[in-house]
């Protein structure tokens, strides 16, 4: 499904910021990959590389899906070839209410590919099944999108466009980070709910507690913008009890 | 305040004036003496000009409309049909409609509803209706301010509504001021008098139409009266044609326990000014103003909004945003001044603006003159761009670029259109929001990711 060939990136506009330094990662079909690393070791930038945010610039490799580059794709695109990013800090956005929003992602996303929209009827329906399947506030969506929602709030908002784009891969750039332990439940039910032999999902995370509700297929340690160690469920428990202090200390070694 | 040449500017309006002066003969002789006075102030100022120490002027450049010539007193024909498909229409209003500055009985659209007499201005002149002859030039006219000096000196016609007291409308009271189509420029000095009785509650809209392509030059003035716990929801909409000059002024007096709430959309005119001023003159009075403003081209847009709080416990609350593009330039000028008497005043004023071009400009001045000690006022003003971490949000759920463009500006100017209430207007106001964006973005530069 996603193939990372030696990706680096930078900081746009900034001279030796390279922050991803050759990562190589195959996502296959309907698996779930974690991807685990300190602080600053590039897990988020890699994220946001991958949907294209325009802060980063990509120095070498590729990225493909399904067998072709995505590189030169604008976000709209990848998102349009089924690509969803969750953010970490979903942005704010006044006057413009979740279903218009949302109407307008899927409506592009239609034209596209060359299919007809959605009726302003049918969507209706799909969005107030989702907004119950995930339990968010129906108040709630009808305020501007994400303006003065609590971070449990912003993050079941990411679930509920999770759920109505449908997404073939779906990366979430530590959506844990600020939730209590029942915030967190909910958007790992979320995502256990929409795994399937179709959907992939990259899950960004520091620590290994959301692991504890989604298990992934397959671990990696990023640090210091490569991954340093692949593994299986268990390398996340590795992670929790001994820290990244000597995968640190190994990728300092190298430098 | 410093002007110069007011000669040339007499020189302009002068043959106009002295034929009106010709056909004074059935006009009341305290109206003579209120032109009189007009243009007599106005021959001492002449037009206002962009110079140091002139600070009402100094962000504004009238100087395409000093270097133009307008007739005078030439109408046209118009047709409802041409009102309603320029303008918000609702059968169920009274609509009273004014062409080229005279009131037009065949085109108004007046029910008979108790309460309420709306109508010409002229006729309530002559016949010498309520107040008409203490109130009318009484806010604005004997003023030292240019616009409202010559609107003064030409006073003719326009629209007058009396609420009697004690009366509640609940369906909207339109007053559309709307130019005809015509090659000649022209100038007209509509006037509006609105006289509300004690406890009544009346919608008022007040709309600028311009039908012609022609630059044409347009004073309006705007006075009213809010009698003891009245309560009037006001709009006021100008779509001028982007080649005209509209210099408007509101004026309101407040009597205790009124409430004024205000909401202003600005979009038309090479050159346009929202001069309102609210005087809170009497305890418990409170306004709210607020509006939006989209400037595209090179269109300038001035929204001079002042309140004085003459009486103790008064709240007045200005809070406006602005969305500029092209070399379009905008000005907020919010004055909010506290008089020695008006303790317990409640102040607030507020200006937000979106840049959507490098070559669009902002002048943001709000400013607070407090006299009373006992205050709460707070004031601020902004001016951003739009947010690349929230475009790139839209962008990542498969809205391309441009319609996120779309979506953030149309955002941005939601919860002042939610303010328009009545179905009709605020359908209107959205309509025209929805064409003017498009616009305001092909035009745009400062936005968006290659």
């Amino acid at each position: 499904m996603l193939e990372i060939n030696n990706l680096h990136a930078s900081v746009v506009d900034i001279e030796n910021s390279e922050i991803l330094k050759g990562i190589n990662l195959k996502v296959g079909k309907g698996e779930v990959h974690a991807i685990m690393g300190p602080n600053g070791s590039g897990k988020s930038t890699l994220a946001n590389v991958l949907m294209g945010r325009p802060d980063y610039l990509v120095t070498d490799g590729d990225v493909t899906l399904e067998g072709e580059s995505i590189l030169e794709l604008r976000p709209d695109q990848r998102a349009h070839l089924g690509m969803f990013l969750a953010f970490q800090y979903p942005a704010e956005i006044p006057g413009v209410r979740p279903w218009q929003f949302l109407k307008a992602a899927l409506d592009s996303k239609a034209e596209s590919r060359g299919e007809d929209k959605m009726s302003v009827r049918n969507f209706s329906k799909l969005f107030d099944e989702k907004v119950e399947a995930v339990g968010i506030n129906p108040n709630l969506v009808k305020r501007s999108l994400n303006e003065g929602f609590s971070g449990g709030e912003k993050k079941r908002n990411e679930m509920l466009q999770l759920e109505v784009l449908q997404p073939a891969l779906a990366i979430l750039d530590e959506t844990d980070s600020g939730l209590d332990v029942d915030a967190l439940r909910i958007v790992a039910e979320g995502v256990n709910s929409m795994r399937s032999p179709e959907r992939s999902f990259i899950v960004v995370t520091h620590y290994q507690r959301l692991l504890n509700y989604i298990t992934p297929d397959v671990v990696h340690i990023l640090v210091k913008g490569k991954i340093v160690k692949t593994g299986g469920a268990d390398l996340a428990l590795e992670v929790e009890k001994d820290g990244y202090q000597e995968y640190l200390e190994a990728a300092g070694a190298n430098a | 305040m410093t002007l110069a040449t007011p000669a040339a500017a007499v020189e302009k309006f002068s043959g106009a004036y002295e034929s009106l002066v010709a056909g004074n003969s059935d006009v009341p002789e305290w109206l003579k003496a209120v032109r009189q006075q007009g243009w007599a102030t106005f021959s001492e100022l002449g037009l206002p000009t962009k110079r140091r120490g002139n600070e009402l002027w100094k962000y504004t450049n009238l100087q395409p409309l000093a270097a133009a010539d307008f007739a005078y007193s030439i109408g046209g024909s118009v047709t409802v049909d041409q009102i309603k498909a320029a303008g918000p229409w609702d059968d169920a209003w009274n609509t009273v409609v004014v062409v080229d500055g005279k009131f037009s009985a065949e085109l108004s659209n007046l029910h008979d509803t108790v309460g309420l007499d709306a109508g010409s201005l002229a006729e309530a002149i002559s016949s010498g209706k309520g107040d008409i002859e203490s109130q009318l030039a009484s806010l604005a006219g004997r003023e030292e301010y240019a616009f409202t000096a010559l609107s003064t000196a030409f006073i003719e016609d326009g629209a007058y509504l009396a609420i009697a007291d004690g009366t509640e409308l609940e369906q909207p009271i339109q007053v559309v001021f709307v130019t005809s189509d015509d090659p000649e420029s022209r100038a007209s000095y509509p006037r509006l008098v609105v006289d509300a009785g004690a406890n009544t509650s009346i919608v008022l809209i007040e709309t600028y139409l311009n039908l012609s392509e022609s630059s044409q030059f347009s004073a309006p003035v705007a006075e009213l009266f809010a009698g003891d716990k009245s309560t009037i929801r006001h709009y006021r909409v100008q779509i001028e044609n982007e080649n005209s000059f509209h210099l408007g002024t509101t004026r309101v007096r407040q009597l205790g326990d009124t409430n004024f709430t205000s909401t202003t959309f600005a979009v038309g005119a090479s050159i346009a000014r929202n001069d309102v001023h609210t005087l809170l003159d009497a305890p418990g009075a409170s306004c709210t103003l607020h509006g939006l403003y989209m400037t595209s081209g090179s269109q300038q847009q001035d929204q001079e909004i002042s309140t004085t709080h003459a009486k103790p416990g008064c709240t007045s609350n200005q809070f406006y945003k602005g969305i500029l593009s092209g070399k379009s330039h905008a000005v907020f000028s919010g004055k909010v001044v506290v008089m020695r008497d008006a303790q317990k005043s409640d102040a607030t004023q507020k200006d937000l603006n979106l840049l959507l071009s490098r070559g669009a400009e902002i002048d943001a001045k709000p400013s607070l003159e407090i006299y009373a000690d006992d205050v709460v006022a707070a004031h601020g003003a902004t001016a951003g761009h739009v947010d690349k971490d929230t475009l790139f949000y839209l962008q990542s759920r498969g809205v391309d670029e441009e319609a996120a463009k779309a979506i953030l500006v149309r955002g941005f100017a939601e919860e002042m259109l939610n303010e328009f209430e009545p179905k009709a207007l605020n359908d209107f106001v959205e309509r025209i929001t929805d064409e003017r964006i498009p616009i305001l973005l092909e035009e745009s530069d400062t936005i968006g990711t290659a």
